[in-house]
């Protein structure tokens, strides 16, 4: 059971991996040709404001981060000091939940 | 596991899992200022003002540079996974390093 378990997380941490590779990518790109200059507060609202589809974009990309980091967390708090169990499992179910709550908030802060 | 610090294979996976430590940690930071835009133009002006600073701006391209050795580090996981074992994989992670370090000056040379 626990096996099974353990290779669920495997698999959905390869999974979010592989979709992150292609958000990561977009995201560089975009940091890399947006930085250019210096941004501002109102260059950067007017690129995202009514853009549902950005909207859409880094909202996924967001709950991707945030299950991907909160399994990558777990595997090194297992491995690194010794925390296991159904403390450890709850611990990476709230840091999941609060980076998905504040990813989307944050999306919807510069979408809406 | 000390006799395996002179091995480019164990530094590969050392900088691919505190690289994702920090970049997961850094995550709700990044969330809680792009949400300042919910506070209106002003506040997410603040906050680039400050970004502006040149110990940001290289602090910024230290995280840029992480992103991608994390990328192409875990783009070598993949492949090591899901594909049979080639020599050339070896060399993948020179190409995260030499990505990464890349990835950051540009960022750096384009931010100033």
């Amino acid at each position: 059971m626990k096996n099974s378990f353990a290779i669920k997380l495997w698999l959905v941490q390869r999974l979010s991996g592989m979709l992150l590779g292609l958000f990561v990518i977009i995201h560089l790109m975009t940091m890399i040709i947006a930085i250019q200059g210096g941004v501002t507060a109102g260059e950067i609202l007017e690129r995202t404001s009514g853009n549902f589809l950005l909207g859409a974009f880094y909202s996924v990309f967001a709950i991707a981060a945030a299950v991907h980091g909160s399994i990558g967390l777990r595997t090194v708090a297992q491995e690194v000091i010794g925390w296991r169990g159904r403390s450890m499992n709850l611990a990476a179910v709230c840091f999941c939940a609060l980076l998905c709550a504040m990813g989307l908030f944050a999306v919807s802060g510069l979408v809406l | 596991m000390k006799a395996n610090h002179d091995k480019k294979e164990y530094w590969a996976s050392f900088v691919q899992r505190w690289s994702g430590v920090v970049l997961a940690l850094f995550l709700p930071a990044h969330f809680i200022v792009l949400s300042q835009s919910l506070l209106g133009e002003q506040a997410l002006n603040g906050f680039l003002h400050w970004a502006d600073m040149p110990v940001v701006k290289i602090a910024e391209a230290g995280l840029v540079g992480l992103l991608t050795v994390h990328l192409l580090g875990g783009l070598r996981i993949l492949l090591i996974e899901f594909l049979s074992w080639g020599e050339w994989q070896s060399w993948m992670i020179i190409v995260a390093a030499g990505g990464a370090f890349s990835s950051g000056c540009l960022f750096l040379m384009r931010a100033f």
